[in-house]
């Protein structure tokens, strides 16, 4: 009796102890190393995937590409101009100290103001952040801004310790202080990050690990054959032509979604030499090239399939995505038709730009092939990505492959690429429709009438070609079956709420 | 032989002020701008000016120069623009590792390639002979990236014998560590091991042949005691300078070994360097790099003289 008695009292408080306290970690395979763990001033696709861990959003989004609560509880717009912020009690940094509006106008004005910030771009609409009370902020807007609170739920959302974040100044991305799920714990370049499970996390009871650690792996074959081994948990970004091995494996369970960004084919249209081309000058040539690619069959060749072929800047997924524009097939007698509409003398040159991945290079060398059918002599030139970024910022191109990771709201996608004077039009495209149509987009807040406008100027976009989507690229991530609880969204982060080791 | 050795000394400081020129200006030969790199996938014009002036990348090249040598002769090589940490302090981390894997690479290469290098040249046209010729050149002719993946989906995925990538220092746990480097060891040692064993049968031969030699067999010593001490002893000079070559090359050349296996390396580094225009990491690992190739020369030099006591004399 006295024996069952003491397993009773082991049982109502041992077990809710351990329970709580999870020893397990977590590794995630990662395809290239993060650069500065600091949310002001990171860039890159895989520090998103680590601040996953470290540093909770004022918002964040879900399955349905959702705005939902984070550190934020609540929003309101008080005036098209004036945005509310209700920020969740109770919720403390790794460092112990309160999180609350002070934090919350620091971290924005942080964003905003450091010298080098990437996020400045993200919040170019804010004005000012006032201080309302301890859990209230009030973010007053230069102008009204439909984007501004998708950009909440990214990295300029992030909130950092004030406290931390003064006393190392820049280094702050070397122990980064947030109030996300895990701390920080240790770092070796090009090796791994770890994190230690925040006991103090407010939503502590969704975190099932007590460590995670991120190991990176470049060479997509070792990552696949570590997954394999079980060295890894997860691995982000699973090459294509590894999706059959990894679908064929019992161990090992495969995520295919369709991300918010895409490939493209750029084409130079107004600047320097790159312009002066056939495809700089003229949309006829543009489009008889568009209709001698199939794009699903560069997508099966290529990426085994995984791919959604599009015609337009955001995916299938989103709202915003206008149905009326079909992805066209392959014609080559109307591609042929339209270059002699256009007077070109034959076979038309092209110089296709592309980065020196293989993929990419395998989409040129496919494009090629395929292009030469309608009359076209594209040229594959394949270069390092730092000096195509640069030949891209100069205008020294005809055409290039080039892709983007893709925003939740598609001011994100759009704007930044086809206004006049925008930081990524690298090809001068100018149409004032265009320009009229984004400009509108951005300040109201009306989702029909936005859905109007973004499909408008898709539908220029498409005509004019100064881009061609090529296809909705999707994110591939590939899990042990012992994990449990993972939810795949279409920005391709790994969210470590819920995630689980299967009993 | 003190004032030759004293020469080598001497040139060590030009010649590394040379390789600081001139890893300094071919890197301005590169295309791309590193602040585009920087600035994120938005590339906003004022973000990009802030980056160069941050950078001093908008001041002339001399003064970008001067600026970086100070540092350096102070002992500060800067800090890595994308990650932040200071490039000394990647140097600590990226070099040990790097030295651990080659060294167990050269040990392993030293004793695949010396004996079967002997063997080769002693049972000269026997079938001892073609088979170290044979192993030789399967080594030589295996690319690393593709006997590394092997060895990872044999020992790894299917035996599950050893850890498939990943590192652990010696001094955390040296079983682990071990275990962690021995393939990609294996893999680097495998391919300076061919080239180890066809130049110590190519001395040998030369050797075997040498007036010292029949002298030795005329004084009626063991043939063991005149391969070994006699004509091994002397065909060792121009193989330890190809090992001090070879060493020093895997440095830097060890890249796609460290990307297959993840070993955290010192080639791994200035890759990913290189490619994010990341130029105060490539400059330091350069001159770092430089700095123990010289010495690794240096060492082989007074080798030469431990080994040979004619260079004494000379």
């Amino acid at each position: 009796m006295r024996t069952l008695l003491l397993a009773a009292l082991l049982a109502s408080t041992s077990l809710p102890v351990l329970a709580q306290e999870p020893t397990q970690t977590l590794k995630i395979a990662l395809a290239e190393d993060a650069d500065i763990l600091d949310p002001t001033l990171a860039r890159t696709f895989v520090g998103r995937i680590v601040f996953m861990g470290l540093c909770d959003k004022l918002f964040d989004i879900n399955q349905k590409l959702e705005i939902i609560p984070q550190l934020a509880t609540s929003f309101e717009y008080a005036d098209p101009k004036t945005l509310i912020l209700h920020i969740r009690p109770g919720v403390t940094f790794h460092d112990g100290e309160k999180l609350d509006a002070a934090a919350v106008k620091y971290s924005l004005e942080r964003h905003a103001t450091m010298a080098g910030s990437t996020r400045k771009a993200e919040l170019s609409a804010m004005d000012h952040v006032d201080v309302v009370d301890p859990l209230t902020v009030k973010v007053s807007l230069k102008a009204p801004s439909a984007p501004f609170i998708s950009q909440l739920a990214d990295r300029a959302g992030m909130i950092v310790s004030p406290k931390a974040a003064e006393a190392a100044g820049k280094d702050f991305g070397l122990h980064p202080v947030c109030a996300g799920p895990f701390k920080f714990a240790e770092r070796v370049a090009q090796d791994h990050i770890t994190l230690d499970r925040f006991p103090g996390y407010w939503d502590a009871a969704n975190i099932h690990f007590a460590r995670v650690t991120y190991q990176i792996m470049v060479n997509s074959a070792a990552k696949f054959a570590n997954l394999q081994a079980g060295a890894v948990d997860i691995a982000e970004r699973l090459a294509a032509t590894d999706v059959p091995a990894a679908k064929a494996n019992s161990k090992i369970k495969v995520d295919i979604i369709p991300s918010l960004g895409y490939q493209a084919m750029e084409f130079n249209i107004s600047r320097k030499d790159g312009a002066k081309t056939e495809t700089g000058q003229s949309a006829l040539v543009r489009k008889a090239l568009e209709l001698s690619i199939d794009r699903k069959a560069l997508v099966d060749v290529v990426y085994n399939g995984i791919h959604t072929p599009v015609a337009q800047g955001v995916p299938a997924s989103s709202p915003f995505y206008a149905k009326d524009i079909a992805v066209p097939g392959r014609d080559i007698a109307k591609a042929k038709a339209l270059l002699a509409q256009a007077g070109v003398k034959l076979p038309v040159p092209v110089t296709l730009t592309v980065s020196t991945n293989p993929d990419q290079q395998q989409s040129g060398e496919v494009i090629q092939s395929m292009a030469a059918e309608a009359g076209f002599d594209v040229k594959v030139r394949a270069t390092e990505f730092t000096a195509l970024l640069a030949q891209e910022d100069s205008g020294e191109f005809q055409a290039a492959l080039e892709g983007w990771s893709g925003r939740v709201d598609p001011d994100g996608d759009v704007y930044t690429f086809l206004h006049t004077g925008a930081p990524l039009n690298n090809w001068q495209y100018s149409n004032k429709d265009v320009d009229t149509w984004l400009d509108a987009a951005r300040v109201t807040n009306d989702q029909a009438e936005r859905r109007a406008l973004y499909a408008k100027v898709f539908t220029k976009a498409h005509e004019e070609l100064p881009l061609m989507y090529l296809y909705t690229t999707s994110w591939v991530t590939a899990l042990s079956t012992k994990i449990t609880g993972f939810q795949p969204v279409a920005d391709g982060m790994i969210r470590l709420q819920g995630l689980a080791l299967a009993k | 032989m003190s004032s030759h050795l004293g020469r080598r000394i001497a040139q060590i400081l030009p010649t590394l002020l040379l390789v600081s020129i001139l890893v300094f200006c071919l890197q301005q030969l590169m295309p791309g701008d590193p602040a585009l790199v920087l600035a994120g996938e938005e590339r906003d014009p004022a973000v990009l000016e802030q980056i160069r002036a941050e950078l001093w990348l908008d001041r002339p090249l001399p003064v970008q120069y001067f600026h970086w040598i100070g540092g350096v002769v102070q002992g500060d090589l800067g800090f890595s623009w994308r990650i932040r940490q200071p490039v000394l302090e990647l140097v600590r981390t990226k070099l040990p590792v790097t030295l651990q894997l080659g060294a167990m690479a050269f040990i392993i290469a030293v004793s695949i390639g010396v004996p079967m290098g002997i063997l080769s040249a002693v049972k000269r046209n026997t079938k001892w002979d073609y088979l170290a010729n044979t192993i030789g050149l399967a080594g030589l002719s295996t690319p690393n990236f593709w006997l590394g993946i092997m060895l990872i989906l044999l020992v790894s995925v299917k035996l599950g014998w050893l850890p498939p990538s990943g590192y652990v220092p010696l001094t955390e746990d040296w079983r682990q560590s071990l275990a962690t480097t021995i393939m990609p060891a294996f893999v680097l040692g495998n391919a300076i091991a061919a080239v180890l064993m066809r130049h110590t049968r190519s001395a040998m031969l030369t050797a075997m042949d040498q007036d010292y030699v029949r002298t030795a067999r005329a004084k009626g010593l063991t043939e063991t005691r005149v391969i070994l001490k006699h004509a091994l002893r002397n065909a060792l000079v121009p193989v330890i300078t190809l090992g001090a070559l070879e060493l020093g090359t895997l440095l830097s050349g060890a890249v796609l070994t460290e990307q297959v296996f993840s070993v955290p390396g010192f080639g791994k580094l200035i890759v990913d360097a290189v490619f994010n225009r990341d130029y105060p990491v490539v400059q330091g690992v350069v001159l770092v790099t430089a700095t123990v190739y010289v010495m690794l020369n240096l060492l082989a030099d007074i080798l030469y003289v431990v080994i040979n006591p004619r260079l004494r004399v000379s």
